[in-house]
């Protein structure tokens, strides 16, 4: 195991390492820079003032120096200063990420809560009416667009109740955050419960059609035991993996919905930091978003073990 | 006008100032301005930024020499009064401005402020002084000036090469605040410190930027407001709907446009709006030095296949103004009058004559049906640019041009025209002040480098000079008009429409004023209160 894990930790260093390279080659491919976009306001490009802006933030050195210049001052846990604020990256980026953190958090909650026991309640009673509203619920939350619900739900507060659940300030307590979240993760987490609602059930269909579950039956398990303790038990894995997926993604995929409701979040700051072509700050975001996404895959992966006994992990 | 008679009237504008600016017992003290800003500037140094992203929530922070009076619509040369400087003069020879300055005015760090800051201001944008912006964006206004000099700590000269009265209209743009000698340039990206009704607060980028009352100001009883929250909301649907629901007492000035305004009015009925031009125009550029644009005929064609009530009625519902370079009246004060725009080819109201003119130009050429002229039309991907770029293809398809759509992110947008990498091109000019001396020289000058389309004609540059040299103003606006019809007639860049747009407020904002001719000049929000 202890082997496994050490191989697991060197194949993700290797992953990120990876990453870095294809991020930084990526971003000096795209065309224009940070002198460029300052200049597009003026409307024109002052080549002398360019070169110098070019010159104080380093884009003039070669790009393997700049590259090595960046992962020397990530392994110092220096990640340089943002191009356009001129504050260090740390100040910008650190103080985003538990926004989104909250915002992911609760969103993921929303969609467990409301997609698993629903994706069960689905499979259970097949084919009744029950069923199809539930998978024309969950066909829906699939095929809606995120920015075209999250603005519904705002035209629809704005019309009955005169107020905008929109990030204005910072929430001073825990029960403000939990309101403020609230309506923009029911957004994002709709469509997410829709996808695990729909694994959940045909997970759960497969589950339910097998010998042991007719043997439990048979046995005088309750229907509770059955679905929820043998049945949904083993057709959780698939769902855990997209639970994983969802995860990660929502780390970094929250843009649409960080736009719509004004939440000063990672992914509207990474976005906007593309626009600047702001170095430092989008290769460290993009770089913590890896991370999250590499260390969720490591932790979905041991959950597997430790929900299916048959797993084991060794050399 | 001599030198008596300026100071004569800039001691006028003093008394029009103190009277306008005295205790007005309306007017209520207290209350934060909630505004919901549309994207977060590169930084907060007005001098440094060419968007008025910046100028609008840092205006405040500051005081110019002289300013536009916030409370008149219209700028103009007669609408600039002091404001650090307590009056000016002028030499006989018109080509010295003296400046008698405020005493007893502080910094917002409590340093006090003195000619050296002014001194020091100037230095730095003729890029004179070790200390260094970042970027100087307005470098070219002071080109005329060869120093500034100082007697004292409360007199300072602006010394030219020649005379240029319309320098005070420069001067008193919200772009031209004075900055303080004490601190760096880089500090004033991100704490700007200055002399003005508000102190900065915070600036979070993308997230807010808050201002406060600064209670030392030097204008007695002012500001009303006790501070200004900017909320950063670059989704504009989501803006609009904060507004409705309450969230934001003001728009962003002039980000409403005409069809969203509808719903503005239809779902917030007690909004008080105004729709006014933004003196920003739409322009169609053509690369004069690239084959076959290097063809008189084929300019003028182009020319004269605009239909400009097409534009405006699409993408404005009527609601945008058709002129020459400068911002056509009333609005605007040295725009074209109807009846000389008229006998421009191409502004005449027979669309379908002129593009018969224009289609047999293009015969000439050697285009025709069977053998169109083949262009790509070039354009920053921002709906702004993209949409009228869309209509001109279809205009241009009347006179044998197969044009394509060729976006261009906004990166590398100004750096593509600069090197003349376009054939046809969509562009968006905006002017800071209502006046010739910025808009001829920035772009129309030979050499210059907003100057896309590379149009360069000395003799009319002589003109240029004639009429920023002449303080006769009638004589001056004869002079501006037979230049901007040469402008025009030359097809030196063909302006298309002027944007109008508009700004909301709740009813109980009072003290707002929108002016008709610069979205650049109106921010400083010292007159502004809360009735609720």
């Amino acid at each position: 195991m202890i082997s496994y894990l050490v191989r697991r930790f060197l194949l993700m260093l290797l992953t990120l390492a990876g990453i870095s390279v294809i991020i930084f080659a990526l971003l000096r491919i795209v065309p224009g820079n940070i002198a460029d976009i300052l200049a597009d306001a003026a409307g024109f490009v002052n080549p002398a003032e360019k070169a110098k802006l070019e010159a104080d933030l380093g884009l003039d050195k070669p790009v393997a120096v700049q590259y090595a210049a960046w992962i020397g001052g990530l392994a110092r846990g220096d990640l340089g200063y943002s191009y356009v604020s001129e504050k260090p990256a740390k100040d910008e980026i650190l103080p985003r990420i538990p926004i989104t953190a909250r915002l992911a958090g609760l969103a993921l909650v929303f969609s467990i809560a409301l997609g698993v026991p629903l994706g069960v309640v689905s499979a259970v009673r097949q084919n009744t009416g029950l069923d199809y509203a539930l998978r024309l619920l969950s066909l829906s939350g699939l095929s809606m667009p995120a920015f075209w619900l999250g603005l519904l739900i705002l035209m629809a507060f704005v019309a009955g109740t005169g107020t905008m659940p929109i990030y204005s300030e910072a929430p001073k307590s825990m029960l403000d955050s939990i309101l403020m979240y609230a309506v923009p993760a029911a957004a994002v987490g709709f469509r997410s419960s829709a996808l695990i609602m729909r694994l959940t059930r045909s997970s759960m269909l497969e589950v339910l059609r097998q010998d042991y579950i007719r043997t439990a039956r048979s046995k005088g398990a309750s229907e509770n035991a059955i679905n929820y303790h043998h049945a949904l038990r083993n057709a959780a894995l698939p769902v855990i993996t997209v639970i994983g997926i969802e995860a990660a993604f929502l780390v970094g995929g929250l843009i649409v919905t960080e736009t719509v409701f004004n939440i000063p979040g990672v992914a509207r700051f990474l976005v906007e930091a593309i626009r600047w072509r702001d170095y430092p700050i989008v290769q460290n975001l993009v770089m913590f978003i890896a991370v999250v996404v590499v260390l969720v895959n490591f932790a979905v992966d041991m959950l597997y073990a430790a929900l299916d006994p048959r797993i084991k992990y060794s050399d | 006008m001599n030198g008596n008679h300026r100071s004569r009237a800039a001691s006028l504008a003093l008394l029009c100032a103190l009277f306008l600016t005295g205790p007005a017992s309306a007017q209520k003290q207290g209350g934060v301005l909630r505004m919901y800003h549309r994207d977060s500037p590169a930084s907060a140094s007005i001098h440094e930024e060419a968007t008025y992203s910046t100028v609008i929530p840092f205006m405040g922070v500051f005081n110019n020499l002289v300013m536009y009076r916030q409370d008149a619509a219209q700028n103009s040369l007669s609408s600039i009064v002091p404001d650090l400087a307590a009056s000016w003069t002028w030499n006989a020879a018109n080509n010295r401005l003296t400046f008698k300055l405020r005493e007893g005015v502080k910094w917002h760090d409590g340093k006090p402020f003195s000619a050296k800051d002014v001194k020091c201001t100037f230095d730095m944008l003729m890029d004179k002084s070790s200390a260094k912006f970042r970027k100087n964006p307005r470098k070219t206004w002071y080109e005329n000036v060869t120093e500034v000099t100082t007697n004292g700590d409360f007199e300072a000269t602006f010394n030219l090469k020649r005379p240029q009265p319309a320098l005070l209209a420069l001067l008193a743009s919200g772009y031209t605040p004075v900055y303080p000698c004490h601190v760096s340039p880089a500090e004033m990206r991100t704490r700007p410190i200055g002399t003005g009704p508000f102190k900065f607060v915070e600036f979070k980028t993308n997230e807010s930027i808050k201002v406060t009352r600064n209670p030392d100001y030097w204008k007695k009883g002012r500001p009303y407001l006790d501070g200004i929250e900017y909320t950063i909301i670059p989704n504009r649907s989501t803006a609009i709907l904060a507004f409705i629901a309450g969230k934001f007492d003001m728009t962003f000035p002039t980000e409403v446009s005409i069809p969203l305004l509808k719903d503005v009015k239809s779902q917030a009925p007690k909004a008080v709006c105004e729709v006014a031009p933004t003196n920003v125009n739409a322009n169609l550029i053509v690369n004069r030095d690239t084959p076959p644009f290097d063809h008189p005929d084929v300019r003028k064609a182009m020319e004269l296949a605009l239909d400009r009530k097409a534009f405006v009625g699409i993408l404005f519902e009527g609601q945008a103004d058709i002129g020459g370079s400068m911002l056509p009246p009333p609005q605007g004060v040295w725009g074209l009058p109807p009846e000389i725009l008229r006998t421009i080819p191409g502004y005449g109201p027979d669309v379908a004559r002129n593009r018969d003119e224009a289609r047999s130009l293009m015969r000439k050429a050697g285009y025709g049906p069977d053998k169109p002229l083949k262009i790509k039309v070039s354009t920053r991907n921002i709906p702004v640019y993209r949409d009228p770029a869309v209509i001109l293809i279809d205009q241009l398809k009347q006179i044998y041009i197969d044009a394509e759509l060729d976006v261009v992110e906004t990166a590398n947008w100004f750096s593509k025209v600069a090197r003349k990498d376009y054939s046809v091109g969509l562009n968006l000019t905006g002017n800071a002040v209502d006046d010739p001396d910025q808009g001829f020289y920035e772009n129309y000058a030979c050499g210059s480098e907003r100057n896309y389309t590379n149009y360069c004609n000395r003799d009319l540059e002589k003109l240029f000079d004639r009429q920023s040299m002449e303080s006769d103003l009638d004589k001056r606006r004869k002079l501006v008009w037979e230049i901007d019809k040469r402008l025009q007639e030359d097809v030196a860049r063909p302006i298309i429409y002027h944007f109008r747009a508009g700004t909301c407020w709740q009813p109980y904002v009072k003290g707002v004023t929108i002016m008709v001719n610069s979205s650049y000049n109106g921010y400083r929000y010292e007159d502004v209160w809360l009735d609720r």
